[in-house]
């Protein structure tokens, strides 16, 4: 079958045009500044997500150009322990809870999940803005702790009794913790709203054997969500309940234990990372399946693989923890499921070589950054098995190699495909294609600036430099690799630059996109660029694994929805099939209120007990707020004809 | 030892005129476990190695096999049967070489952890380490308290003998690391653990703290003199004695300063009333080359500078300022000098 | 773009209901996410509890174990209280809005019932959250499940508030359903917990 046409949705037909300005007028959100905050379309949200997630990029590696300068020349008094402490602890705190997750697993899945799955809205519309604003909520604390000189400074995993409150006096570890709840109640949130979103609001159709994996894995990475958050928000509950109230929990002096900390922290910490990789690889799946022009090979292995690291990703936590003495038996038990976790991500890498290899390769953006991708995941992956190995670690652990590794792997396995992702939404999310040319200066200039700098640092720990070290003497040597460590990061810089321009021009004098620049599969493919508010004119039903290349034109499609109100279509879980119709909320100011309410309490915690009673009454009135019902109730009216 | 690895990359750094890099590398071990661990690293890394080489080879023949150069969208390829074969056994077959591949790696890994670990023969010197924020205190156990060795941050081992570390921590976690010698262990307050290491040739190697600690975990290093046995035990019986009677009149007026400063509230000086173990003990305080956890030398004039402002070399020490009167303060250096 | 595409085939869905009870809702299963969040919490505290028992020879260290009589007195509210939430859970699908009501009622009353009692627990502890470990572990378990309750009780009391009004119909009855499961499994917790705080420190 040749390139599909849109199928759906041609607004030139009278009767069309005139649903659609139904729709329209039912599914419009709210204008002004008020409205702004009452905004629960998902395509808004997810675009505040990808782009507040963005900036907190570009703040983050801020603090990485002055880790970087400090640590250019031995001795270098650019900024003292104490700054420095914070400004690692804020690179890796924004770049992973600030930055990765609310990208590769929030912004992406709230903009693309409801559209590759037929729905007209996502599930829980205002459960998912109330996450938005409580993530921006958890930013502002932890950045407005850091510009007054209360920044963390124990370092992103925080471990006790360094973060406690004998040798944390003040603030700063406070903020931290509190950080942690905010961006996780968030993104509890959110993989609540995807896995319904996915198990409920599929198109009819639809069924698990022929969704899309981006679906597949965002299922997966949103019940590894909904496992793996609450352990840190125990770790740092009992942290900050440790140095706010006087509990002992990790002091050892009263029968605490400071290993129970970072056995809990790691059994978060670890399916963290496949959380941030996860949705990497969703989006190299689905690029590499577009320009390969062919379906993608191996599409059981892959789904069996992405559940198979869900699963294995919680038992390896202790890898992180290899030099404090555990037994050697278990050791090896964890050197053994680290190694097993290499096998499903292997598949995937062999199904995507078999995919490129038997179809006709188009190397647009999106999948230029793929190879990208390829190159440096494999790199750190390689790496990582390194470090699985317990000796070998015992070396490395807490050196600039497993510096390099997770570099390797974070920026490898969320920034690549973030790019990917973005080059190849673009035109979905703004109309327009972002230019090639100014791309390709972007991928050159910070693929070569990101290995000078990161494969350098797998010499530096070898050769014995530790991280987190404000400085070194120029007695250990390592000033030379540490210059052309730090000389990366001029290109990626640059690259980073060029980024920004490219979007700032492309937005306005880009070429324009049409409903499917690329050809894809995918069901959001099917309307126009950008989506209208209720996505689909007619709710579509799918026949394969790949709607747009497999169905027939004449594929029906979903009539008898209102279009008077808000009505969605909830399918089964498994086999998708129609099963009864929901009502969307609608746009509400009150998520935004009770995330105003919730903040308050928790930063107000920080500071007072007080703050948990006046700020419980608060929170409940603005969650009945949001929760009563409004407006006539949905009485049944007759289906307006299409 | 891995000759071809160790040349390759010498190469690849010589060339970059990157020198000297061996003084605290694992890459240049000096003893048999940290030897034992360069092997397996280099055995993983040539493996690794290549895997790497087949993945890119891989796609880049992928790549350059399929690559069409238009920018439109070309119509989705039918589905073809045998390539979908072809593929399926390729996919299977790396994924057959890949479980090979890290049942290797975990075989020759447990295997190493073994050898690494298992402690091999008798009568083994025993040294419990204790870190604090940022140094290490350094005692040679023994029953009779008199006999018990007690120093900082320069750790005397003999060579040839096996030597075990009994760990524990004062304040934070830390986590003690030789690289040229073996692999690191935390000290974790509330646990005590012990490791060993046994060292064949004599000489000074560097070690550091390796887990964050605070502000000045980056001045937390160490170092082990490993000596032939006769050597060690000579230091051991000086280290036993109390502090040397200062023989000049002004190291006489220097241990008088330091006992009416605050020194004494945080030193050891045995043999004078100086009793506290808040800062290392500096009974032979001159038998040491660095002071500060490696962070100065012990010369008159590093001395000086310590003891009037610690806080600028070493931001958020525990050692407060001294602003003693300059012949004070050069008397104290005298004094301490004098404790070999 | 070209002519208009011809659409033979439609998927009419007008008939569908617009409310599903039980494990079709979406909140249910919202819901169900929601209690698995919380029960890996409650897990992980569980282990807790366990982990730092192992670090410590006697148990509990230097303290008399709880008293009894209120931590029994609420699992007995507790296994009582199953009643009007299997009713509200029962009745609603069958659109019987006075049962609902009714059930609501005697719900909420047993909610209150146990958060009081709740407040002289805490007292019957026989040790304070700050002396070790031990006890702030204690605490710990009641205090998070003290705030379900409580979260659970403000739920029970919207509902019910709700059902003096005409709208407690479709929807609505769908939510006072659900929150009996909530209910059920803050009993389930809640025995749990008392069995950690009053069994495992008497029979351990
Ligand atoms: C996106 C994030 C991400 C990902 C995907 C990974 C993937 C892996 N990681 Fe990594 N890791 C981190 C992020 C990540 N890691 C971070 C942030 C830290 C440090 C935290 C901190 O201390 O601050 C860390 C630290 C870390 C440690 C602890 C190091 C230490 O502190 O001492 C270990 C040890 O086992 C480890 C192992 C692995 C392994 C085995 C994989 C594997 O999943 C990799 C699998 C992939 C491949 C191997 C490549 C593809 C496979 C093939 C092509 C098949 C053929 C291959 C073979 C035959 C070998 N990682
Ligand atoms: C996804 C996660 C992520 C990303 C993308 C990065 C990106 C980078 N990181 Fe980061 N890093 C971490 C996660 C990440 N890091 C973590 C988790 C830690 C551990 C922290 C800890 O130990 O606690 C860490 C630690 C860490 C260290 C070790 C510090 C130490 O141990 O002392 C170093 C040192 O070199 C470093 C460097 C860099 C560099 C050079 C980049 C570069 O790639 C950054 C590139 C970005 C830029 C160069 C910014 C460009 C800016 C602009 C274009 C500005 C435009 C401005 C306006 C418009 C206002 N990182
Ligand atoms: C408040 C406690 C305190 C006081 C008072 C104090 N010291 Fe110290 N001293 C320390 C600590 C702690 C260290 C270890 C610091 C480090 O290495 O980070 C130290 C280290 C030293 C060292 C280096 C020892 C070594 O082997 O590295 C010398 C020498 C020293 N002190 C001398 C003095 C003298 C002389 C005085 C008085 C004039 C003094 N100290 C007063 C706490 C103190
Ligand atoms: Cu001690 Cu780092
Ligand atoms: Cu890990």
């Amino acid at each position: 079958m040749a390139v599909a046409e849109p199928i759906l949705g041609n607004d030139q037909d009278t009767g069309q045009s005139v649903l659609a300005h139904r729709l329209a007028r039912t599914w419009r959100q709210p204008r002004g500044l008020w409205g702004w905050f009452s905004n629960t379309h998902h395509t808004d949200i997810g675009i505040r997500f990808m782009v507040t997630a963005f900036i907190f990029l570009l703040l983050g590696g801020i603090l990485a150009v002055l880790i970087r300068l400090q640590l250019v020349r031995p001795e270098n008094s650019l900024i003292g322990p104490d700054l420095y402490n914070q400004v690692f602890t804020m690179h890796g705190s924004t770049m992973i809870f600030l930055f990765a997750v609310p990208m590769m697993f929030q912004g992406f899945g709230v903009y693309v999940v409801p559209l590759m799955c037929g729905a007209r809205n996502i599930a829980f519309p205002r459960l998912n803005a109330f996450s938005y604003y409580l993530y921006v909520g958890g930013a502002l604390v932890l950045w407005g702790g850091f510009l007054t000189n209360t920044g963390p400074d124990v370092g992103w995993f925080a471990y006790v009794p360094l973060s406690g409150p004998a040798y944390s006096p003040g603030h700063r570890a406070d903020i931290w913790s509190q950080m942690i709840t905010f961006t996780e109640v968030s993104a509890l949130g959110v993989a609540i709203c995807i896995a319904t979103t996915i198990l409920r609001y599929r198109a009819p159709g639809m069924t698990l054997n022929r969704m899309p994996i981006l679906l597949w894995e965002k299922l997966v990475i949103s019940l590894a969500v909904i496992f793996a958050m609450p352990a840190v928000m125990i770790a740092s509950g009992l942290l900050l309940l440790d140095r706010l109230v006087g509990t002992h929990f990790f002091n050892p002096a009263e029968g605490g234990d400071v290993l129970l900390y970072q056995h809990l922290f790691w059994f978060f910490g670890h399916p963290e990372v496949y959380i941030i990789f996860l949705p990497g690889a969703a989006i190299v799946s689905t690029v590499v399946e577009c320009f390969s022009r062919r379906r993608i090979f191996g599409y059981t292995p892959i789904v069996v693989s992405v559940v198979a690291t869900g699963f294995l990703g919680f038992s390896v936590w202790v890898h992180h923890m290899f030099a404090t003495g555990l037994p050697q038996l278990s050791e090896s038990f964890f050197t053994a499921a680290s190694l097993m976790i290499v096998i499903p991500t292997g598949v995937q890498f062999f199904c995507w070589v078999a995919t490129i290899w038997h179809g006709r390769l188009q190397l647009r953006l999106p999948m230029l950054w793929c190879f990208g991708f390829f190159f440096v995941f494999l790199i750190g992956g390689l790496s990582g098995v390194m470090l699985a190995s317990v000796p070998v670690d015992l070396q490395v652990h807490d050196t600039y190699f497993v510096v390099a590794h997770f570099h390797y792997v974070l920026i490898g396995g969320a920034l690549f495909p973030m790019f990917a992702g973005i080059y190849f939404w673009f035109p979905k999310m703004t109309g327009r294609i972002a230019d090639t040319t100014l791309g390709k200066w972007h991928f050159w200039l910070f693929f070569i600036g990101f290995n000078i700098t990161f494969f350098t640092l797998h010499f530096l720990g070898l050769h014995g430099m530790p991280r987190r070290v404000y400085t070194y003497g120029p007695d250990m040597h390592w000033h030379g690799l540490n210059a052309v460590a730090s000389s990366g990061v001029v290109f990626m810089t640059a690259g980073l630059l060029v980024f920004l321009v490219n979007v700032f021009r492309s937005l306005r004098t880009g070429e324009t996109a049409g409903n499917n620049p690329w050809g894809d599969a995918g069901l959001e493919w099917s309307m126009s660029s950008p989506p209208p508010p209720y996505n689909f004119l007619h709710v579509p039903t799918v026949g394969g694994r790949d709607p747009l290349w497999d169905d027939p034109p004449d594929q029906p499609v979903v009539v008898g929805l209102r279009d008077d109100i808000r009505e969605t279509l909830v399918t089964h879980s498994l086999d998708a099939d129609p099963q009864h119709k929901d009502e969307d909320p609608g746009p509400s100011i009150w998520p935004f209120l009770a995330s105003v309410a919730v903040s308050a309490a928790f930063v107000g915690s920080i500071f007072t007990p007080w703050a948990v009673p006046i700020g419980a009454p608060l929170v409940i009135v603005t969650l009945v707020g949001w929760l009563w019902p409004h407006g006539p109730s949905p009485t049944p009216r007759p289906a307006e004809e299409v | 030892m891995n000759v071809v690895g160790n040349s390759a990359l010498h190469m690849l750094l010589a060339q970059a005129a990157v020198l000297h890099l061996d003084r605290h590398s694992i890459l240049h071990p000096a003893a048999p476990q940290a030897g034992h661990i360069e092997w397996l690293y280099w055995f993983i890394f040539w493996i690794l190695l290549a895997v790497f080489v087949l993945m890119i080879g891989a796609f880049s023949r992928a790549a350059g096999k399929t690559r069409v150069a238009v920018s439109h969208p070309l119509p989705v390829m039918e589905k073809d049967e045998i390539a979908d074969r072809r593929a399926g056994w390729g996919v299977g077959l790396a994924t057959g070489i890949t479980v090979i591949t890290l049942f290797v790696v975990l075989v020759f890994s447990v295997i190493t952890g073994k050898r690494v670990e298992g402690l091999t023969s008798k009568d083994p010197v025993t040294i419990q380490i204790t870190g604090h924020q940022w140094w290490w205190e350094v005692t040679y156990p023994n029953p009779q308290a008199d006999q018990t060795v007690t120093t900082a941050n320069e750790i005397h081992v003999p060579v040839g003998t096996p030597v075990v570390v009994l760990t524990s921590s004062k304040d934070v976690i830390h986590s003690f690391w030789a690289p040229n010698i073996t692999g690191k262990r935390d000290l974790l307050p509330g646990y005590s653990s012990a490791f060993w290491f046994e060292i064949e040739k004599p000489g000074i190697y560097h070690g550091q703290c390796a887990e964050f600690c605070g502000l000045q975990h980056a001045h937390m290093g160490f170092s082990i003199v490993a000596e032939p046995v006769d050597e060690f035990k000579a230091w051991e019986q000086q280290q036993l004695k109390i502090a040397a009677e200062p023989s000049t009149s002004e190291a006489v007026r220097g241990r008088e300063v330091f006992l009416t400063h605050a020194c004494l509230m945080c030193h050891t000086i045995r043999g004078t009333d100086a009793g506290s173990r808040l800062g290392p003990d500096l009974t032979h305080v001159a038998s040491r080359n660095m002071i500060a956890a490696e962070t100065l030398p012990n010369t008159a004039g590093a001395l000086a500078g310590w003891i009037v402002d610690p806080q600028r070399i070493k931001p958020g020490t525990a050692m407060s300022p001294n602003p003693l009167a300059p012949d004070d303060l050069q008397a104290v250096v005298a004094y301490l000098q004098s404790l070999h | 773009m070209n002519a208009p595409v011809r659409r033979r085939l439609t998927l009419d869905v007008s008939d569908l209901p617009g409310v599903a009870f039980g494990h079709r809702n979406t909140t249910w299963l919202a819901n169900v996410f929601f209690m698995v969040i919380e029960a890996m919490m409650f897990a992980l505290m569980f282990a807790t509890y366990f982990y730092l028992r192992t670090r410590s020879t006697d148990w509990p260290p230097g303290h008399l174990p709880p008293a009894l009589q209120y931590g029994m007195a609420n699992a007995v509210i507790f296994l009582v209280s199953v009643v009007p939430a299997w009713t509200v859970r029962k009745r609603a699908p069958e659109g019987d809005r006075r049962a609902v009501k009714n059930g609501l009622l005697v719900l909420t009353a047993f909610a209150v019932a146990a958060t009081i009692l709740r407040i002289f627990e805490f007292s019957t502890l026989n040790c304070r959250w700050s002396d070790d470990a031990y006890s702030s572990t204690v605490w710990v378990l009641i205090g998070m499940h003290s705030g379900h309750l409580v979260t659970e009780l403000i739920e029970t009391v919207v509902l019910l508030a709700i059902s003096f009004t005409p709208k407690m119909e479709g929807t609505r009855l769908a939510d006072a359903a659900i929150n009996s499961d909530y209910w059920y499994f803050v009993v389930i917790t809640g025995l749990i917990v008392d069995g950690l705080i009053y069994g495992t420190t008497r029979f351990l």
